[in-house]
């Protein structure tokens, strides 16, 4: 674990991305951000433009309409970058996996990093996901 | 002073890394202070160098296509440089204030122009639309606060004899009280301190960023070490214009135990209003904030010139 690492883990801005969620997953991010959890402790901040961003966090199920976009706000994120997939729908499709509009999983899209299943996933499964991601990377396990 | 001397001035102590840490670390107290305001914990007191470093060593910095490449990264280095004389001249002007020239202070109101400008031009340079619209924003939010700004900068000028060098206005402030003790400089110095707000990029008057309409304003093609270099030179500008309102209402800095550690307190008193006012208000509206600043802030302005040519 050099420099690189802990800075890296230290200060992780997130962008939010959402290919065709519900919005209830949205709803679960900024509430991660509330008072009552607080993830700027750790240094995470939410922020409005892919430039800016350290990780992408995708939520929904990516419908047709919204994987050329992925594709291309994964391409504007700097590199070193990280994917998180959010929620049942970003891990796997979830409950819109017959559809006629969903074609492939995120992780079959753009390399993924980190998952958190739930539908949505509580605050404390974010925490515990965002954890699991800074340790990879310590580890150097996912640092491209 | 000689050469050497000068870059040293300007590059480490009071210029580039000592103003540079000092504003990454009051941008720690706004951060802290904003979350326990919120009821949260807030990050740790490391956290801005963290970001910082992040940016300047680790992360791409990508050019969108089709923009001119000398202007978009010109830009950020040109505004810290300016910034960094800004508060190289008026941190040494007020610990040492026979060392100023005449007009000084002109120049500084100037080169405190330079770092707005640039990220006007960096927005508008950028070839994004959400990016032009906040670089035009800047420009209007520029043009409303400057004019009181410097109405306000004329009672302090006023009250000590008309002298345009910092440091003939703190010395006369060493011999006869605060210039904020009086009506007209107290008046003004409010007057300032809104101005300064809207200088700074607070929250009231942070309609040039927007991060939930704008997503970052000028900023929004930003990333890596260019990005790193606007932060850097918002964190400067932090200790700067503070620090250029202490020199001219209260006394500027004495070179002792207790003058630095009272300059140090009044900073933090004024850096903790500005932060009190920014989470206390919601962002106004661009037609707003110039009726602000060209309405009831000018009257005030107005008021404290006239009460300081009565003598007050
Ligand atoms: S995982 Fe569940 S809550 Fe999240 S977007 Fe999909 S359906 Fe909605």
């Amino acid at each position: 674990m050099g420099l690189k690492e802990i800075v890296l883990t230290k200060s992780i801005y997130v962008f939010h991305v959402s290919s065709g969620s519900c919005n209830n997953c949205d709803i679960e991010i900024i509430a991660a951000l509330t008072p009552r959890f607080d993830l700027e402790r750790f240094g995470v901040v939410l922020v409005g433009s892919i430039k800016h961003a350290d990780a992408m966090l995708c939520t929904g199920s990516s419908n047709r309409l919204a994987i050329p976009r992925v594709k291309a706000l994964y391409e504007q994120m700097p590199k070193p970058g990280f994917v998180i997939a959010y929620g049942s729908c970003g891990a796997s499709r979830g409950l819109f996996k017959d559809s006629y509009n969903t074609c492939a999983p995120l992780d079959e899209i753009i390399p993924v990093d980190a998952y958190i299943p739930g539908c949505p996933p509580k605050p404390e499964a974010t925490i515990a996901a965002l954890a699991k991601l800074i340790a990879r990377v310590r580890a150097k396990k996912a640092v491209k | 002073m000689k050469f050497p001397a000068y870059m040293f001035a300007f590059l480490v102590f009071p210029g580039f890394v000592f103003s540079a840490v000092a504003g990454l670390m009051a941008g720690w107290v706004d951060r802290k202070v904003t979350a326990r305001l919120q009821w949260r914990v807030g990050p740790p007191w490391y956290q801005n160098f963290f970001d910082i470093l992040k940016l300047l060593l680790y992360k791409e910095t990508l050019i969108p296509r089709g923009v001119p490449k000398a202007v978009f990264l010109g830009m950020p280095a040109l505004g810290l440089a300016a910034a960094t004389l800004v508060s190289t001249i008026v941190l040494i002007t007020s610990g040492m204030p026979k060392i100023g020239f005449i007009g000084d202070v002109i120049v500084v109101v100037y080169l405190m122009l330079i770092p707005p400008i640039t990220l006007m031009l960096g927005g508008f340079a950028s070839a994004n639309s959400l990016a032009s619209l906040g670089a035009s924003r800047e420009m209007k939010l520029m043009l409303s606060y400057e004019l009181p700004f410097i109405l306000a900068l004329a009672v302090p000028i006023m009250k000590c004899g008309y002298v345009i060098r910092l440091g003939d206005i703190i010395a006369y402030q060493r011999l006869h009280g605060d210039i904020f003790a009086s009506l007209s400089g107290g008046i003004s110095f409010f007057v300032m301190l809104l101005c300064i707000q809207a200088k700074l990029g607070f929250v009231p008057f942070d309609m040039p960023e927007a991060e939930t309409e704008l997503m970052g304003g000028p900023y929004i093609e930003y990333s890596g070490k260019a990005l790193a270099i606007f932060k850097l030179t918002k964190a400067v500008m932090t200790v700067a214009i503070p620090a250029f309102m202490i020199a001219l209402y209260l006394g500027g800095i004495k070179l002792t135990l207790d003058g630095i550690v009272k300059a140090v307190i009044k900073y933090i008193l004024i850096l903790t209003a500005m932060i009190i006012i920014k989470n206390t208000n919601p962002r106004v509206r661009i037609d707003q904030a110039v009726k602000f600043f060209w309405g009831i802030v000018m009257v005030l302005a107005a008021v404290s010139l006239v009460l300081a040519f009565m003598g007050r």
